[in-house]
């Protein structure tokens, strides 16, 4: 199956299940209206989020520069510095650091830049047991399964397959509540918290200027897995830092409020360097990870805006494909509008080339982002960059259009032939048609042509009518 | 005012209607209407599907075919939205050709706009309905028509019962080649277009885009909906008496 086919299989297959479809619309609609809501309380929105977007681009502009400042930073306060090229070198780092802590039981905060490199299983393969805290990551892990939200991890489940996974993996009495669920699942994850050896977290901001890592949770699961191993292992992209300790107040004001509605998540860490001898509490070590996996090489090409991304999950709340296929269609860690643009420039071969093409390029996802990313502008873009990989038909049948469109006399032998083509229903519409067409008709009705188009009518007398 | 009518392809060919009540319309408002023959196709499915060579060579070409007019009006919020931010995106590399798309695009108008900005059409006094109303915006119209897209103007219109579908920015999953190249996802799209349209309990419905018409009252059709949809240039025709109401 080619992976055009197997796309199209997962979209068939995804706005067929009646029940994600249901789960995936409710939850999104309902966190557009809280982002509306939110950002309705905020006076000067539009000029926040320009800032938020000029920081991001300054400091895309001058990456290299404030890299090296969060290094210094963060080696000043103690922290250390790895540098890991890709997701098999990040895997590698981390898997060596749990080694040489004799690490047996991690707790994880959520983190999609571990997904990205696709930390958990390396770790269990060298018998390290991980343990997701953030409650909807929990889930998605006693269960078998993926996230399909990068915001909201379990959007496509609903409460009795949370309650039957609850009940299957951790032994606990059967029961659908949400309230007894949480706590459930709390007094199982403090265990683990008593116990584990190692916490593992992504990085939300990283200030340059002081070396703080910045992670934004609902749960406290952050604060939790942060300060109670004696190791905190923080895997981050290199396009996280941001330059200055004033400027994470622009976007902390943007990220909840774009990610749920919140004014600010319920719990903002700033971790800067390990405890220190004066501390009551945290980590003996810590450890900052900085991950490239192609990023470097996306900031020197036509699409490095795509790296302003703060991940909050705006843009597939507001998405009309996303609320119609959910998150697991788009077979990658990065789903919606922005997971289809840095899912293929991040995995730069043909496997994700329907992805830039799925959309309406209706233009919400500009709407929500925080950060002002030009969504709809860099799909096209990306559509270009990778057309000489369309089938040859395509090609074909846009490049002979494009001619026929260079003279008004072949135009109008298209419309000709559109009339004579197109099998009228006797009202004036095609119900049937083939090929291409055959893709509206299954399941649209078509307009047929009038018996006259406009500019016929124009000729005809309309020109000389007053 | 000499105006020169961008009719669109699509208008041209499955909704000449549209282009006729344009006509009407701009001459009732004194405009002086001109339509350049030559015209053919703005390049849009082309320029969307990454085609960009091919766009050019049809951007290029619309470029020369209006270069003598001064005014240039579509009742095509989508093809307005191509001539006027995306010819000077595509032609950027030469200077020459960048400047002519800057004019054009400075000079070409979406009709319903045209006439809200330029004319300063009083809606109230020309536009009514007899029965409740309600409309889809194109979204490629929304940095066009402004934040709250043409609502408020239609709300200037006495005694209108404007019945504004939840979600009213919602796309209807059109989007060119994307409506046949995706055609399950597109068709999801509209059904939750149509949801929204169909919950106002309005059967008229205000479309200002060929392509949106197409996708939303093609899928009605074959949904069984009994839902109608007019340009804004058919609606003031009909008011104005310049044509025949249609059922």
């Amino acid at each position: 199956m080619s992976a055009s086919d197997a796309f199209r299989a997962r979209v068939a297959k995804a706005v067929a299940d009646r029940r994600v479809v249901q789960a995936v619309h409710l939850a999104t609609w309902r966190k557009v209206s809280a982002r509306q809501a939110g950002f309705a309380l905020l006076r000067n929105a539009e000029e926040l989020r320009d800032l938020a977007s000029q920081i991001k681009q300054h400091t895309l502009e001058n990456l290299p520069q404030y890299l090296e400042q969060f290094v210094t930073q963060v080696r000043r306060v103690g922290g250390q510095i790895h540098w890991a090229k890709d997701a098999a070198a990040a895997r590698a780092i981390i898997c060596d650091l749990a080694r040489g802590y004799a690490s047996h039981l991690a707790v994880k905060v959520k983190s999609m830049t571990t997904e990205e490199v696709d930390l958990n299983h390396a770790l269990e393969a060298i018998g390290v047991r991980v343990v997701e805290t953030d409650l909807g990551e929990f889930i998605v892990q006693i269960d078998h399964d993926r996230p399909s939200h990068i915001v909201t991890p379990i959007i496509h489940k609903d409460r009795r397959q949370i309650a039957a996974a609850m009940a299957r993996e951790i032994g606990c009495e059967y029961t659908e509540d949400p309230t007894e669920l949480t706590k459930l699942a709390r007094r199982y994850l403090r265990d683990i918290f008593r116990r584990c050896d190692l916490g593992i977290s992504g990085v939300n901001f990283g200030v340059a200027e002081t070396g703080t890592i910045c992670l934004c949770t609902n749960e406290g699961n952050g604060r939790m897995s942060t300060t109670r191993p004696r190791v905190h292992i923080a895997l981050m992209g290199i396009e996280k830092v941001i330059p200055r300790m004033r400027d994470l107040a622009v976007f902390l004001k943007l990220l909840s409020r774009s990610s749920t509605g919140q004014p600010m998540g319920s719990y903002t860490t700033l971790i800067t360097g390990p405890k220190r001898p004066a501390d009551p509490d945290g980590p003996e070590r810590l450890h900052v990870v900085l991950l490239d996996n192609g990023r470097a090489d996306i900031l020197r090409g036509p699409f490095a805006e795509v790296l302003k991304c703060i991940r909050c999950g705006a843009c597939l709340n507001a998405c009309p494909v996303y609320r119609n296929i959910g998150g697991h269609a788009y077979n990658s860690v990065y789903p919606g509008p922005i997971g289809s643009l840095v899912t293929p420039l991040l995995n730069a071969d043909r496997r994700h080339d329907d992805l830039p093409r799925a959309s309406s390029l209706c233009g919400a996802c500009y709407v929500a982002c925080p950060v002002k990313i030009n969504i709809p502008d860099l799909l096209v873009k990306l559509r270009a960059a990778t057309r000489a990989r369309q089938p040859w038909g395509k090609r074909a049948a846009l490049r002979a259009w494009c001619w026929a469109m260079c003279s008004a006399s072949t135009y109008r032998q298209g419309q000709r032939l559109m009339r004579t083509f197109l099998p009228d229903d006797g009202e004036g519409w095609t119900t049937r048609g083939v090929g291409p067409l055959g893709e509206w008709t299954a399941t649209r009705d078509l307009p047929r042509p009038p018996s006259k188009s406009f500019r016929q009518l124009w000729e005809e007398g309309l020109a000389d009518e007053r | 005012m000499n105006v020169a009518l961008f009719v669109t392809c699509l208008t041209d060919t499955f909704f000449p209607r549209v282009g006729t009540a344009v006509v009407h319309v701009l001459r009732h408002f004194g405009c002086h209407v001109e339509f350049p023959t030559e015209q053919t196709c703005c390049g849009q499915p082309a320029y969307n599907s990454g085609f960009h060579a091919e766009a050019a060579v049809l951007a290029r070409r619309m470029i020369e075919v209006f270069e003598p007019y001064e005014t240039v009006v579509s009742p095509s919020a989508s093809c307005a939205t191509m001539v006027r931010h995306h010819f000077p995106t595509l032609l950027a590399a030469d200077p020459r050709w960048h400047l002519a798309a800057q004019r054009l695009a400075g000079r070409t108008f979406e009709f319903a706009t045209f006439l809200r900005d330029r004319l300063a059409v009083d809606l109230g006094a020309c536009l009514w309905f007899d029965e409740p109303v309600t409309f889809h915006y194109p979204c490629h119209a929304r940095d066009i028509y402004g934040v709250d897209g043409l609502q408020s103007w239609l709300a200037q219109v006495p005694h209108i019962d404007l019945r504004v579908p939840e979600h009213a920015d919602l796309c209807c999953g059109f989007g060119g080649v994307f409506a046949v190249e995706h055609a399950p996802i597109s068709t999801a799209m509209v059904h939750d277009k149509l949801e929204g349209l169909a919950a106002t309990g309005a059967r008229l419905v205000l479309c200002n885009e060929g392509g949106c018409t197409m996708q939303i009252a093609g899928a009605a059709r074959r949904r069984g909906l009994p839902l109608r949809f007019k340009h804004i240039a058919e609606c003031l025709a009909e008011s104005l008496g310049l044509l025949e109401p249609e059922p």
